[in-house]
């Protein structure tokens, strides 16, 4: 990758968890670390992988994502409105009476978002109707999954998997955000995964694992899944539950999250920061 | 504009031969319809029809969660599904996916949950569903159907193509009583008056409608006068029609193959004290689980039979 593009992408990525941070703060709890974990990728996809159009979030031959751990909501709110599907001022609505800005992501409510999801494991299934459904109309798109580590535990994840081998949906592209915890504390001390790898291999998937934060890392991944023909893809990404802000990912239980304002300002500088930084390099 | 052709015999064609023979027109005329089962297609009769038509039919395996949302997926890129297996896990075993996936979500998806009640016969307790209106009621802008007679389940099969939200339909795949001539049509949301009375109502769905037929014709022998309604469509409920009924005959028994809790009978109890509090009961399963036997000793076990909806309509009318 060009190393301008990159940096570019870096950018936006902080961009992306500043966002996000400001977003949570303003309710002063949430799903924060969750939604960290995820910016890289979602930076990736959505400035320079997917097709879509801002001004037509329905269109027919767009591609897809599909936030199946729907509590990253707020991360792809960030990510969709700097995109210009709908106001930046929307963002401090988040969780708020009445909002489009729900904690989980709505697809009734928030114009890009693809699919209502939040009830682990539903929105794999979901994703791979909507590829499927897109294979059999001929289309080209691509539909790009996210399932967390702790959502593996849904034994819908797996009855997806095996029909979405058995169906050769090349075009599903799965993205494990294995940041290593759920809700009651490490994966391996509540339900172990051991080697994901190794289980989407064996359930008949072209498999990378990678680091989830490094962009050119990410990148090389999703091209060699476009490469991939009659299989889908899952993406294993190792990440960090609150990553970008070390106060953060240093909390013990860090599923959902209490920020005071004091912790929020400290976060927010600690973003900014980086935002100029990347900025300055550009 | 449907014609009552009730004579107490049984009905010609299977159910599972009606849902097989609807899939297939339904895939032919419109190629966006597309059918899942979740691993009982030969119980469905849509074997051949999977073989054949691979584009427009998806056997899911033993998934029944996974199938339901993959309907889901389906329906929103445009694709209109329909989904068999049987009530229980079409139901209790998926609900979640149903309510959240299909209803939440508004997609539109249309769910055959084969084997009601006490028709799940000898696969027994694990297989029956008592409950499955129940779940599907409290689901905000889902329609639910308990079908009489193959004509109808025919009839609705096509009516719900393009019907948005969840959409439930149960029925036995075998054979009921026969109650409507061939070509009859319905209207969603109105109940059918089978057969007039004035002395009490019976609305029954599904599997009672027959029973309720018979029970009517006991009672008439007696020179009571009964009032037989069809309320194939429990949600929505045809109030109007209930409220009618309870004005001009002044006692209501409901009858279905279903948990007295949360079916029929509620919503029709419902209905009434929104306006009126004639004598009531509701004939049904009197929350039991469920059992292994063939369909004549279920219907005894459980009352869900003419004679013993008789009694309930005697204490009734004993109230007025």
């Amino acid at each position: 990758m060009e190393m301008k593009k990159r940096k570019e992408l870096e950018l936006f990525a902080a961009q992306i968890r500043l966002e996000t941070t400001k977003q949570i703060a303003t309710r002063g709890f949430g799903h924060l670390p969750g939604s960290l974990s995820v910016v890289d990728v979602l930076s990736i996809l959505y400035g320079d992988v997917m097709r879509y159009d801002p001004k037509n979030p329905q269109w027919e031959d767009r591609d897809i994502l599909v936030m199946s751990k729907g509590h990253a909501g707020p991360a792809v709110y960030s990510t969709l409105a700097m995109k210009g599907f709908f106001p930046m001022d929307e963002l401090k609505t988040l969780n708020q009476p009445g909002t489009n800005l729900p904690s989980h992501c709505d697809r009734n409510k928030t114009p890009g978002v693809d699919m209502t999801t939040g009830s682990l494991g539903q929105g794999v299934s979901t994703a791979i109707g909507m590829t499927l459904g897109n294979k059999l109309a001929g289309r080209d798109s691509y539909t790009y999954l996210f399932v967390g580590d702790g959502e593996c535990d849904e034994g819908q994840v797996w009855e997806g998997m095996l029909f979405a081998a058995q169906q050769k949906l090349d075009h599903l592209v799965v993205f494990v955000d294995y940041n290593k915890k759920q809700l009651d504390g490490y994966v391996k001390d509540v339900i172990g995964l051991d080697d994901l790898s190794q289980k989407f291999s064996a359930f008949g998937f072209h498999t990378e694992e990678i680091d989830g934060h490094a962009i050119e890392a990410i990148a090389n991944a999703i091209a060699k899944a476009k490469e991939t023909k009659g299989k889908p893809t899952c993406i294993v990404l190792n990440t960090i539950k609150g990553k970008g802000l070390p106060e953060v990912e240093e909390m013990d239980l860090n599923h959902h999250i209490q920020i005071d304002t004091e912790l929020a300002a400290r976060s927010i500088a600690v973003l900014e920061a980086e935002v100029e930084r990347l900025k300055g390099e550009l | 504009m449907f014609k009552v052709i009730y004579d107490g015999s049984a009905e010609k064609k299977a159910h599972k031969n009606v849902f097989a023979d609807a899939i297939a027109r339904l895939a032919a005329e419109d190629p966006s319809v597309i059918y899942l089962d979740a691993d009982l297609m030969n119980s469905a009769g849509t074997y051949s029809f999977w073989q054949k038509n691979p584009e427009q039919a998806l056997n899911c395996g033993i998934s029944e969660a996974n199938m339901i949302g993959v309907a889901a997926g389906l329906s929103a890129v445009g694709r209109k599904p329909y989904c068999h297996t049987f009530g229980p896990f079409a139901s209790r075993r998926c609900f979640d996916q149903v309510f959240l996936s299909v209803g939440y979500a508004k997609n539109s998806v249309r769910i055959f949950g084969s084997d009601p009640g006490v028709t799940a016969a000898f696969n027994g307790g694990t297989h029956m569903p008592f409950e499955d209106m129940a779940l599907m009621r409290s689901i905000p802008a889902a329609a639910v159907f308990d079908l009489a007679d193959g004509v109808q389940f025919d009839w609705l099969l096509t009516a719900v193509k393009d019907r948005p939200g969840v959409t439930y339909m149960r029925s036995t795949r075998k054979n009921y009583k026969t109650i409507y001539e061939a070509g009859s049509t319905f209207e969603i949301g109105k109940g059918n008056v089978l057969t007039d009375g004035k002395d009490l109502t019976i609305i029954a769905c599904g599997l009672m409608v027959g029973e309720a037929m018979e029970a009517a014709q006991i009672l008439g022998q007696e020179g009571i006068s009964v009032r037989v309604i069809d309320m194939f469509c429990v949600k929505p409920l045809d109030k109007e029609l209930v409220w009618k009924a309870a004005a001009e005959t002044g006692a209501i028994v409901t009858a279905e193959n279903h948990n007295v809790i949360g079916g029929l009978g509620d919503a029709v109890a419902a209905a009434l004290l929104e306006k009126t509090g004639v004598p009531f009961a509701k004939h049904g399963v009197q929350d039991q689980f469920g059992q292994v036997g063939p369909v004549d000793y279920l219907q005894e076990q459980y009352g869900l039979t003419a004679k013993a909806l008789v009694e309930t309509c005697r204490q009734v009318l004993a109230r007025k």
